[in-house]
């Protein structure tokens, strides 16, 4: 009778774990059948084609995966100290019941729909990116051409900065999952060994280490794919964007835009071909990362567990 | 616990009972009545206020309902394509390849013309600009960068116009307003036909890309020095400031419903030959120059005798009664003559190979 229900058990949960293979499988099955036409007609100089005009059917998405590789990383440039930082101050320094109220409010903030992020962007951010923080830039950094440019108020920058706020919450609830897991005794240790507080903590972060990786990856993996919030605030343009201040497009932006009004069979073959390119640019970034984790715990995965 | 039960079941049954009788009512009333038929139809987003207000309207009339998913022109002809609906809308009529790679034969029928609006932030300039076809396009190819250039004080004298760098918005998402806005820039300059074109997505050489109506009409409110075009409509409830136009006649025309018409009006003629004939740049004399149909698109061959009589039943009635909704929500009613083409349109919508409607 027992081996029986446990035959069942087992299955059931094998199933759901296959549920999720066979769901990214079916998506990728999907996406390689749609963009075939797009992949056969246009070939690999979809990948660094510069030029994205549906009226002569060319189409390059070259200007989209910079645009998402930029937000991405300028979000995390901007995310990762902040919620690491945050992490460290709720876990190591506040008091228990601080630490609860304060992650009570960031897991609200991860709830928050994309469209109200995008909204925000859009009237609040975008005029004070405007009038006073990109003037200031130009004016202080304008030296170098990252920072130089008109200021729309709308474009690189804003969408990096709605990306990072929406992705803060995600690596702070989980690392300071992570930093409260860690053992308590390697803080003790440290301690006794003469540590100062801030050394304590440094061990405390290296232990939990495998931990807050995995949190960053999960963050790069919402700002990869953020549409809606995104599509808002970026400016909607399909050149490269040569300055932070540059309007310009992610791949999942132009999928929203030009998908319902697509309308010859290669133009929408290419906009599902941007979504296998996002799938793949997914696949590499998570594998890079992951190999990152791997090279900086050298392959220790216990302490903190899941990554 | 038992009683509840029990009543439970009473109603159930009671409920399964009712359901019964009344779908072996059904059959027969719905002969008698005539009017149990259910229409679907998917597309254009640019007409969707005047369609559900059509819709609406003529159910309560007949007892025809008309479903209709604004999903896109895109969407709609894919849909008609795949013969998923009984009709499709767009705003770009489709073009002699496209015609010939449907699998049936396709007729369009204009329902009702919209204008496409310049609307522009410049908190100094007080009295309407005027812009000519030349800057208008200079404006979206980059050549004119400042609000103070030359080209535009040229037509705006005493006006002071402030050195102010131009913010030119255009739609990010494809849409039936670009491809009004494209196909006049593509009728006024041939340098915008050669290298950008017409379609319902291009690719701009300048600007910012908003999403939507709103998306366009939020950057131009917000930002100073911008301008982008959206609809009649979106203009008159953001209270822009609209430039006028110079026409092919030319005179600055401000945007209006009465200038819409006039424009259909300019381009009967070509219209009563194919109603796919851009009505941009019309020659007119008072008509605004950035204006456009939006279409239905029914398949001459109709499937479903039923359904193809209440579709040619529901144009005839948008040809008359449904004109008369047009001005209240800011599009304009079609001219007399492209009413005719639609009437006589009709006739040639058949079920079997026979006319589903007698000619008048």
């Amino acid at each position: 009778m027992k081996p029986r229900a446990d035959d069942l058990y087992r299955g059931l949960l094998t199933g759901a774990a296959g549920v999720v293979f066979f769901i990214v499988f079916l998506i990728a099955w999907e996406s390689v059948t749609g963009a075939a036409l797009s992949m056969k007609t246009i070939g690999w100089s979809f990948l660094l084609g510069t030029e994205w005009d549906p009226v002569m059917d060319h189409y390059g998405a070259l200007p989209y995966v910079i645009g998402t590789l930029a937000t991405s990383l300028i979000a995390l440039l901007i995310a990762v100290p902040l919620g690491i930082g945050s992490a460290v101050f709720l876990a190591e320094l506040a008091s228990r019941k601080m630490g609860e109220i304060v992650s009570f409010v960031m897991e609200l903030l991860a709830a928050i729909p994309s469209i109200v992020y995008g909204i925000w962007g859009f009237f609040v951010l975008a005029p004070v990116l405007r009038s006073a923080v990109e003037p200031w830039l130009i004016q202080h950094f304008g030296f170098l051409p990252l920072f130089r440019g008109i200021p729309f108020g709308i474009g690189i920058l804003n969408a990096s900065l709605i990306l990072a706020v929406m992705i803060v919450p995600t690596i702070v609830s989980i690392s300071r999952e992570m930093l409260l897991a860690s053992p308590r005794s390697l803080r003790e240790a440290s301690l006794a060994l003469g540590a100062t507080q801030t050394e304590s903590i440094l061990v405390a972060l290296s232990a939990a280490k495998p931990g807050i990786l995995g949190a960053v990856i999960l963050a790069l993996g919402r700002a990869l794919g953020e549409t809606m919030a995104v599509t808002m605030v970026i400016g909607n343009t399909n050149r490269i964007p040569h300055s932070i201040l540059d309007p310009g497009a992610t791949m999942a932006s132009v999928i929203a835009n030009e998908f319902t009004e697509a309308t010859s069979p290669l133009y929408i073959s290419a906009l599902i071909q941007i979504a296998l390119v996002l799938f793949a640019v997914t696949i590499v970034v998570n594998a890079l990362a992951r190999l990152l984790v791997y090279w900086a715990t050298g392959g220790r995965q216990d302490t903190a567990g899941a990554a | 616990m038992r009683t509840i039960r029990s009543k439970w079941l009473r109603a159930t049954a009671l409920a399964i009972a009712m359901l019964t009788a009344v779908a072996a009512i059904q059959p027969t009333s719905a002969l008698a009545a005539g009017s149990q038929v259910n229409l679907t139809g998917a597309g254009a987003t640019f007409p969707y206020p005047i369609y559900s207000k059509w819709f609406d309207l003529y159910n309560k009339e007949t007892g025809v309902q008309i479903n209709y998913q604004s999903i896109g022109s895109g969407g709609g002809i894919q849909q008609v394509k795949a013969g998923t609906v009984d009709f499709g809308a767009s705003d770009a009529p489709l073009n002699n390849q496209r015609l010939k790679e449907m699998p049936r034969a396709v007729i369009h029928f204009p329902t009702v013309a919209g204008a496409v609006v310049l609307a522009y932030n410049l908190p100094s300039v007080t009295a309407p600009l005027q812009l000519t076809p030349d800057v208008v396009a200079g404006i979206y190819m980059g050549k004119i960068t400042m609000w103070n250039d030359k080209r535009i004080a040229a037509s705006n004298a005493g006006v002071a116009l402030p050195n102010m760098p131009i913010a030119a918005i255009h739609r990010s998402d494809g849409s039936g307003t670009s491809y009004i806005f494209t196909a006049y820039l593509s009728a006024v300059s041939a340098e915008w036909k050669e290298l950008v074109g017409n379609n319902t997505s291009v690719s701009w050489p300048v600007g910012l890309g908003g999403k939507g109506n709103e998306g366009v009409s939020g950057l131009v409110r917000q930002a100073p020095g911008a301008i982008g075009y959206v609809e009649l409509a979106y203009a008159k409830q953001n209270n822009f400031s609209v430039a006028s136009i110079r026409n092919a006649a030319g005179k600055f025309i401000a945007p209006s419903i009465a200038s819409t018409t006039a424009a259909a009006n300019g381009a009967a003629a070509v219209l009563a030959k194919d109603v796919r004939t851009p009505i941009v740049n019309s020659p007119a004399p008072d008509a605004y120059p950035i204006a456009g149909l939006t279409f239905l698109l029914v398949n001459k061959e109709q499937r479903d005798q039923a359904k193809g009589k209440a579709i040619a039943d529901f144009i005839a009635w948008a040809m008359t009664e449904g004109q008369k909704s047009a001005e209240a929500l800011d599009y304009a009613p079609l001219p007399e003559a492209v009413v005719k083409v639609n009437q006589a349109n009709l006739a040639s919508l058949t079920f079997g190979g026979k006319p589903l409607v007698a000619k008048k």
